[in-house]
């Protein structure tokens, strides 16, 4: 079982990072999602894996998963929408802006930068 | 009053002047000489006690870990220092009133102008050295501001920036130095370490320390090599050079030694630096003033060469040295400030301050003939002016030194430097005043009104009281002057007088004076010959300088940071796996403490179907619909794993969020391409392909290797585990953590949420009001749009089951505490409730529903759970402790009533407004900026391209 959740890990992890590196914003997006799953899992596994043993207090039951990762976790969740949501706002905003939806500054743009810094020094 | 008040005055009474804007040009000039005197006035009433020799303490621990502390001290030479600032303050600022026009923003100037007030006096009230530091840097900081205040004159630009770098740069080094000697001395007081003079010249760390305080003195008070930077600061107003290049700011550095003097002097390393920089900028600021044409340059290096000559006074290190200084500074101080202002004056009233064109104002401008007359003959060093009695113990204690092994070197260098300073008093009062009535002025000069007269004149009277009756200042130079030498040295015995007999300072003296005339008859050949002279220019290094560090930070920087996001998040990548690699290989890894759990069927099967989506979603990423659809299946084997591993609450959470980031995609992808084109090469595919492998694999090693260990130490779960109940009356652990165990980081996290949904909608409310507007209201939808805006049976549905929702949402939220559910995952579930009627009604029939915007639910939701956590305060316990207790109300069962529920429902609130606040923007974006909205559902889109004739066609494929 421990294999099935490492390797899950390592692939969304794997997956998530491929489509981090692509040049557009939406596979961008989807590559943090991927990642925020991959981070999610790895840090709710940090409590080890235990089947059929919620954190619910009951009378007759002794044993429980540990509570405090999946504490965590929880928020952890709900924020990663939050940051999800600002960064395709922000990816949006830039696509709208400008009709590109590329991460990179296109090499005109650095162009500009690298004019306004030398007027900035002299 | 308490030092506190002195320091703390002119830094609160900065928020007045812009205040006071409005109120006109006087009462904001008025409000700012109230505060600055109300400060003067505070500091005199700590006078009596500083002249009995005492010293005025208060203190008050701000970081005593750091040895950083708010502790003040008045001495004498504090007194001295807060009276010239406070002092000329009052006077430069009712000068101020009358020379700043009406299109100078009065208000922004007198702001600035109390600020560096207040920094300055806390640089000569601290006693701690960190503080002393903030101050200077503050210092560095107000002047900038002061000088750039023209912010149209590319000069004041420019100026400001060079000040700011040189004394900038001084004050990094001076940090440095003070730091040594704090580590030196083992304290950062500086009633401390001006006791430990032994200790710091016996270690060997004292060079250092001393070159980089040096540092920081020198640039702020403009010494050789460091001199050029004041004469361009020459570009601000008028006032502010009276201020701060003649009286106080580059006092500081001068300061800054007078105050280290005990310590810090006496050794051959400090003479020889102090005295031999103090003495090439006395002559070169001497000469170079000489041959300057605009009034104020000429003030400035004539400002560099008495600074010089200051510092070369401290540097001889002799207690008559010292005592000499002290009187320079007071007396350079009235008559350069007299003389700054009256330049200014010039520059009022003839429009110009070129002396080529001046000259025979002496009868157009009468009065302010007398005040630079008696000012520049006091600097000349004519008798019965201040500035004699100051020369004169100057070139004694020249005659006295002996550098680099020659006797006769610094006396002859010292007559010189007199001698041009003498050459450059008369040409000011020669060749701008004297000579024949022209009749090409830019403007017709005549005196100004008194408001503008008056201070130069106050500080005149003082040159000439000073300078007849020198015994009314000697107690007070002689106070001054104990308090700098400190236990270091003795005070000098010697009188102020005027007439000391046929010493050699008399001949020196009028060897400088006649010399000084005789330059003059001199002058225009002088002149030639000087600008025949190649010479290097300051600013043309310095900028040559600046623009080859820029050059250098450039290439290091832009080849870096190229703006290429996902190269800077590869080399990220790459980093993190390579020290993670190495720890793993310099670390210990122990053995496995755990057995490896069984895999089950159900599992194999949920695994593989999170890979094959993961994997499909990898491979087809640019089909974006295709890939939106598989994330989905990402995130639901994902919630069934939670499930499966014993987190009801994370598989709900999970579950939940899903479906809203599924939905704001989907509104965002209504925008965006739908298909991502092939760009990167196969070369960079390949890269990227290893650089995911290494990633993946790293995270797979790491978990792997800690599913099959436990813990190092006891996991604090045990705790909460064993005291959910029993202290937090709930049986749902995960929740209990929640809302009581962590209770302070969830109330972050709400926080932070709301946050970001605030942030959603401020970028859609930018967007929508700049030319993205009229790009939405152009753009012409990429996919055929559905006949059919609010298909009736999703309509019917959604209202019919709002309800439904609404009271599961009501439920999980109240048996969160003792079973699965609580505030995040009622909040998300009644999100999805609402967001079901935007969909299926439409923007427009839903917001006339809504009572309450999100922005509000919000607020609530974070200000209940605040008070919630506030109101544990009423019952003595730290912020957020919850309290709980059962109640029962027949006929019902017995329940419980806990605070943490309260907390919950703020929770609760927070959620569901900042997942509709998100949601509800991206729609916004969605309606293009304005589409009118019909209330009927049911209807036929007005804006779709082409009606379909049949009615059909497009029904099914609409978003």
């Amino acid at each position: 079982m421990e294999l099935l959740v490492a390797s899950a890990i390592g692939i969304l992890t794997a997956g998530g990072l491929y489509l981090m590196l692509r040049l557009r914003t939406f596979p961008v997006i989807m590559g943090m999602s991927l990642l925020t799953y991959a981070v999610n899992v790895f840090l709710f596994a940090s409590g080890r894996l235990t089947v059929g043993a919620p954190p619910i207090l009951r009378d007759d039951v002794s044993v429980y998963t540990d509570p405090l990762p999946q504490a965590l976790v929880l928020t952890a969740i709900v924020i990663s929408f939050g940051m999800t949501a600002v960064v395709v706002m922000i990816g949006l905003g830039a696509y709208l802006g400008s009709d590109d939806d590329h991460v990179d500054d296109q090499p005109e743009t650095l162009d500009d930068t690298a004019d306004i810094t030398a007027e900035g020094g002299s | 009053m308490s030092l506190f008040f002195i320091v703390a005055l002119p830094f609160f009474g900065a928020l007045l002047p812009g205040l006071m804007n409005a109120a006109g040009r006087s009462a904001c000039s008025g409000v700012t000489f109230t505060v600055s005197l109300a400060a003067f006035v505070g500091l005199l009433t700590n006078l009596p006690t500083v002249l009995a020799g005492e010293v005025v303490m208060a203190r008050v621990d701000w970081m005593p870990a750091l040895g950083l502390n708010f502790t003040l001290m008045l001495d004498g030479l504090g007194f001295f220092f807060a009276l010239l600032i406070l002092g000329i303050g009052l006077l430069i600022i009712a000068y101020a009133r009358h020379y700043l026009s009406r299109d100078d923003n009065m208000g922004e100037f007198f702001t600035y102008l109390l600020l560096f007030q207040g920094a300055m006096v806390g640089i000569v009230l601290s006693d701690n050295i960190l503080l002393l530091l903030v101050f200077w840097e503050l210092t560095s900081l107000s002047s900038f501001l002061l000088i750039g205040y023209w912010k149209h004159l590319p000069e004041g630009r420019q100026g400001a920036r060079m000040a700011l770098v040189v004394t900038g740069t001084g004050g990094l080094s001076m940090i440095g130095g003070m730091l040594i000697l704090g580590q030196i001395v083992g304290s950062y007081d500086l009633s401390v370490i001006l006791q430990s003079r032994d200790l710091i010249q016996a270690d060997p760390l004292y060079v250092p320390a001393l070159i980089l305080i040096l540092l920081g003195c020198f640039t702020k008070s403009a010494q050789f090599p460091f001199h050029f930077w004041l004469p361009h600061a020459m570009a601000a107003p008028t006032p502010v050079s009276a201020y701060l290049h003649s009286a106080t700011m580059v006092k500081a550095g001068i300061f800054l030694m007078a105050r280290m003097w005990p310590v810090l002097s006496g050794t051959p390393e400090w003479f020889m630096i102090v005295t031999s920089a103090g003495l090439v900028t006395m002559v070169l600021g001497a000469v170079i003033a000489l041959f300057k044409h605009d009034l104020k340059a000429l003030l400035a290096f004539s400002t560099v060469s008495h600074l010089g000559l200051i510092t070369m006074l401290l540097g001889t290190g002799t207690a008559f040295g010292a005592m000499a200084a002290v009187f320079h500074i007071l007396n350079h101080a009235t008559f350069k400030a007299a003389l700054f202002m009256s330049a200014g004056i010039i520059d009022h009233e003839a429009h110009t301050r070129d002396i080529r064109r001046l000259g025979g104002l002496r009868s157009l401008m009468p009065v302010t003939f007398v005040i630079v007359t008696l000012a520049a003959l006091s600097m000349a060093g004519i008798p019965l002016l201040n500035g004699f009695l100051s020369k004169e113990m100057m070139l004694e204690e020249a005659a006295h030194t002996t550098l680099f092994g020659a006797p006769w070197l610094v006396p002859a260098l010292a007559v010189l430097g007199s001698l041009f300073s003498a050459a450059y008093c008369f040409r000011l009062i020669g060749h701008v005043f004297l000579g024949p009535v022209r009749d090409d002025y830019p403007a017709k000069p005549h005196d100004p009104n008194a408001g503008m007269w008056l201070p130069p004149a106050l500080l005149v009277v003082l040159v000439v009281v000073i300078g007849v009756a020198p015994f009314l200042a000697e107690p007070f130079v002689k106070l001054v002057t104990a308090s700098v030498l400190g236990d270091a040295a003795v005070l000098p015995k010697a009188h102020f007088k005027i007439w000391h007999g046929l010493v050699p300072a008399l001949f020196m003296s009028i060897i400088a004076v006649v010399g000084g005339l005789l330059m003059i008859a001199v002058f225009k050949p002088a002149l030639h010959l000087w600008d025949a002279t190649p010479r290097p220019e300051a600013k043309d290094i310095f900028d040559a300088l600046v623009e080859a560090v820029a050059r250098l930070a450039r290439a290091l920087i832009l080849p870096l940071h190229n703006g290429a996001f996902t190269r800077y998040a590869a080399i990220g990548t790459v980093a993190i796996v390579v020290a993670g690699f190495h720890a793993w290989n310099t670390g210990t890894v122990g053995a496995p403490t755990r057995a490896v759990q069984p895999m089950t069927p159900v599992a194999i099967a949920g695994w593989a179907m999170l890979v094959a989506a993961t994997v499909g979603m990898v491979l087809m990423h640019r089909n974006r619909f295709l890939s939106l659809m598989l994330i989905g299946i990402v995130g639901l084997m994902v919630s069934i794993g939670f499930v499966f591993f014993s987190a009801p609450d994370l598989a709900m959470t999970q579950f939940t969020v899903e479906v809203v980031t599924i939905i704001l995609l989907l509104l965002a992808l209504n925008f965006l391409p739908n298909h991502t084109p092939v760009e990167s090469t196969v070369l960079r595919r390949v890269r990227d392909v290893g650089v995911a492998i290494g990633g993946g694999l790293a995270s797979f090693g790491l978990a792997y290797y800690y599913l099959l260990r436990d813990a190092v130490d006891t996991p604090i779960s045990e705790f909460h585990l064993a005291n959910a109940y029993k202290g937090g009356g709930g049986t749902n652990v995960v929740n209990v953590i929640l809302v009581d165990f962590r209770g302070f980081d969830t109330y972050g996290e709400i926080i932070v949420l709301g946050i970001a949904a605030l942030l959603i909608y401020a970028l859609t409310e930018t967007l929508l009001g700049g030319p993205v507007r009229a790009r939405l209201l152009n753009r012409k939808p990429d996919q055929p749009r559905a006949g059919v805006v609010h298909p009736m049976m999703m309509v019917v549905l959604t209202r019919v089951i709002m309800p439904v929702i609404l009271l599961v949402g009501f439920y999980i939220f109240l048996r969160g505490h003792n079973e699965p559910g609580g505030g995040f995952i009622a909040g998300l579930i009644v999100s999805i409730g609402v967001v079901m009627q935007y969909m299926a009604s439409g923007f427009a029939w839903t917001s006339a529903r809504l009572r309450y915007p999100y922005h509000g639910v919000i607020g609530a939701g974070v200000l209940i759970a605040g008070l919630t956590g506030i109101g544990s305060w009423f019952a003595g316990k730290p912020f957020l402790t919850s309290a709980f207790t059962y109640v029962r109300i027949p006929p019902f069962d017995k329940f419980e009533l806990a605070t943490a529920a309260l907390f919950d429902l703020g929770v609760f609130l927070a959620v569901v407004g900042a997942v509709m606040l998100s949601l509800e923007s991206f729609s916004r974006l969605a309606r293009r900026a304005h589409v009118p909205d019909s209330d009927y559902p049911m209807d036929i889109d007005p804006s779709r391209d082409d009606p379909p004739t049949d009615g059909t066609k497009f029904v099914t494929e609409g978003g």
